[in-house]
């Protein structure tokens, strides 16, 4: 098993250096093998993995390759831990990531970049997995960082646009932030517990640390930037819609399914430190019902396709934060799984609409592409109708309802925050089929170029299938009763403790009308065009243009740390310093100048210098 | 023998060297530039000759002999070097011949 575990990790990094120094000599073939038969063998072994551990859940594989380094007693390991958990994210990283990689090889069959690209892929899952199977909170810092800089190389993979190339930098910068957060709270840990093994932190937190000691608060807080930043949550998701300017399926791949999951991950994986600070808990969901609601009114302005996707995923984990804050863990990581699929799909579908149309990402130029992709229509409407959480027979409806119904019922919730969410719902659904009515009915309005072929249409099918049946491991208490997911994820997880009475008949039937009323709502708006929806938009252009720039946080970032740090970056352009320096050195050469004047070549001069300096230094020496 | 003094012998080599240094300075001529040099030089040998004298040493003329052959071999360079000086630049006015300058 051990072996499995190592080669899952070990063949994406393979791939990633057979392509790096050898891609150039690789025909496009060889290339696109590499890297999907890297990925999709990794699948292969987490596959087996997976059934390992449904069989036994409670015990947890581990694979320890060496010691990384050992200083003072400090000796964090290259060690691999899997247990219900992490297998939950390494089955989405792999087997999602298997099939954007496949969708990749035909995708960008045309650039001349070929194996860049997929070097940049199989880093990025590499680094990912080392993420979520570290053993210890160093090794994961390390994947950390390096699905941020594969996050950064991908983003501006066409670095021939300065626009992709600033995105590719604010991505970077903006998550530096929340990293530097969480290396401090990494620093805290290991000044009181001397080690950053997970598994001996989560044993030994509780003991050291009682619940709302202010230390534990601190940490816990750090760690939270950490994952903020990464998740792209409130206050720091301004790169995730810049993030856009990368290739569709990296979109799909890092900024939908995985990476920004992985602040959702760290929380859940660091589950024992989070509980002994309830104010962070509660932090947490605050950030992540406001984050939602920001992000889905923001979605509703957008005119470009990836924009309103990557709205939509800033708000979608933004349901995972609010999850996470309630207690609902199995819930948070429940929805991460199907958001990965569903949102995956979209993103490919998008990328498919957008490579149809030659690069055209405004959906108000697309209309009508209905019955010319009529493969890419249904499996994005299946995606979107996930995302909705239309009712019953979408995995997004079981997974968004287990929220609904922990935010109302679990012993953090509160009718507020449920009343968030609720409204979350509502604008997620009028935004969604706001972008299927736009992009898919009315008039057509651009030519389609391009029909997908196999490579694109099969990952399509399968996320799409799995966008529907996906939601059917885990179904409420109320009817199926089938909780196969959430005890899987338990084994790891702490359960939640519900409070109150049983309603959950009357909140699901709220919620499947509120997803049913927001697509009836953009029915209204964006297919019929009724004269409201006009009028609306017509008397509020502001309103429109802050929304479309996402509230403008850039706009507030802007003036509040980039302006003045330029400003003095510019004062400060000749370093201050550098005035003494330069002083002395002008000092030296103005004396030099005076002196060489006296320099005149004429000897009767220097003669009479040196008669009446002999007879000034005789009468000073003889009347001293 | 009526022995000169000290302090009139000095006064005489003082009064010499004087005429050997204003004639270094006010001369143009090189060569009288080099004249005047070699009679700072005697006034400085006839400050020896006195001063040994004074103390019944000889070291006092053996200095002068130094200096008679130091005079000497700085007058044949110093002629050597005027002669191509005055090959050179046509002139020996050193009021001119102020090209070394900073």
């Amino acid at each position: 098993m051990q072996i499995f575990i190592e080669l899952i990790v070990l063949l994406p990094f393979l791939g990633f250096l057979i392509l790096s120094f050898f891609g150039k000599y690789l025909g496009k073939k060889a290339i696109s093998a590499t890297a999907v038969g890297s990925v999709g063998l990794s699948a292969l072994f987490t596959i087996i993995l997976g059934v390992k551990l449904l069989n036994e859940p409670d015990t947890a594989l581990f694979a320890s390759l060496w010691t990384w380094f050992d200083i003072a007693g400090f000796n964090p390991q290259i060690a691999f831990y899997v247990d219900s958990l992490s297998v939950v994210f390494v089955f989405v990283i792999t087997f999602v990531g298997f099939l954007i990689h496949l969708y990749s090889a035909e995708f960008m069959v045309d650039d001349d970049g070929y194996a860049r690209f997929f070097a940049y892929m199989n880093l990025f899952v590499g680094s990912m997995l080392i993420l979520v199977l570290a053993d210890n909170l160093l090794l994961l810092y390390l994947g950390w960082e390096g699905v941020g800089l594969s996050s950064f190389l991908l983003i501006g993979f066409w670095y021939k646009e300065p626009e992709n190339a600033a995105a590719a930098r604010k991505a970077f910068i903006v998550t530096r932030v929340g990293d530097t957060a969480m290396a401090i709270g990494l620093f805290m840990l290991v000044y009181h517990f001397n080690t950053l093994d997970i598994q001996v932190l989560l044993n030994n937190i509780p003991g050291q640390w009682e619940v709302d000691n202010p230390l534990a608060t601190a940490t816990a807080l750090l760690l939270l930037g950490g994952a903020v930043g990464k998740s792209a949550q409130l206050p720091l998701q301004t790169w995730l819609p810049d993030a856009m300017a990368g290739p569709s399926p990296v979109s799909a791949l890092i900024h939908a399914a995985t990476m920004v999951t992985a602040g959702v991950y760290l929380i859940a994986r660091m589950n024992v430190l989070f509980i002994q600070s309830p104010v962070t808990m509660t932090v947490i969901s605050i950030i992540g019902a406001t984050t939602l609601l920001v992000a889905g009114l923001s979605a509703l302005a957008q005119y470009d396709i990836k924009k309103v996707l990557a709205y939509s995923t800033i708000s979608q984990i933004g349901y995972m934060f609010l999850a996470l804050g309630v207690g609902a863990w199995s819930a948070a990581i429940f929805h991460f799984m199907i958001h990965a699929f569903f949102k995956a799909l979209l993103f490919l579908g998008a990328g498919a609409i957008i490579m149809a149309l030659h690069h055209e990402h405004n959906m108000f130029k697309m209309g009508g592409l209905r019955k010319k992709l009529p493969l890419t229509f249904w499996t994005f409407l299946i995606g979107s109708a996930s995302l909705a959480a239309l009712p019953l027979i979408t995995a997004g409806f079981y997974s968004k309802d287990q929220i609904l119904w922990y935010v109302w019922a679990g012993e953090h919730g509160s009718t507020w925050l449920w009343l968030a969410a609720l409204t979350g719902a509502l604008i997620t659904a009028i935004y969604t089929f706001r972008m299927i009515f736009i992009t898919f009915y009315g008039e057509q309005k651009t030519v389609v170029h391009q029909k997908p072929g196999a490579l694109i249409k099969i990952p399509l099918i399968v996320l799409a299938v799995l966008s529907l049946l996906g939601g059917f491991i885990d179904l409420p208490h109320n009817f199926g009763n089938f909780d196969l997911f959430s005890r899987f994820v338990t084994y790891t997880l702490p359960g939640i403790e519900i409070e109150g009475e049983n309603l959950e008949w009357i909140l699901q039937t709220i919620s499947a009308g509120v997803a049913l009323f927001g697509v009836y709502l953009a029915y209204l708006f964006y297919l019929k065009k009724i004269p409201m929806y006009n009028n609306i938009s017509a008397k509020l252009p502001g309103l429109k243009k802050f929304l479309l720039l996402g509230w403008n946080f850039d706009g507030l970032y802007n003036r509040i740390f980039v302006v003045p740090i330029f400003t003095m970056a510019r004062i400060n352009k000749r370093d201050f310093i550098d005035y003494i320096y330069t002083g002395i050195a002008n000092l030296g050469l103005f004396f030099n100048s005076v002196l060489s004047k006296t320099q005149t070549g004429n000897v009767r001069w220097y003669i009479m210098g040196i008669t009446f300096g002999a007879i000034a230094l005789i009468t000073i020496m003889f009347t001293l | 023998m009526d022995s000169i003094s000290m302090e009139t012998g000095f006064i005489i080599a003082g009064i010499l060297f004087t005429l050997g240094l204003t004639g270094v300075m006010i001369r143009r001529n090189l060569i009288f530039v080099l004249m005047s040099i070699e009679i700072m030089l005697n006034a400085a040998g006839l400050a020896f000759v006195f001063a040994g004298s004074f103390w019944n040493q000889a070291d006092g003329q053996v200095m002068f002999i130094f200096i008679l052959a130091v005079a000497a071999a700085e007058v044949s360079v110093g002629l050597a070097l005027i002669i191509l000086i005055f090959q050179k630049f046509k002139t020996l006015d050193i009021d001119q011949l102020s090209k070394m300058k900073g």
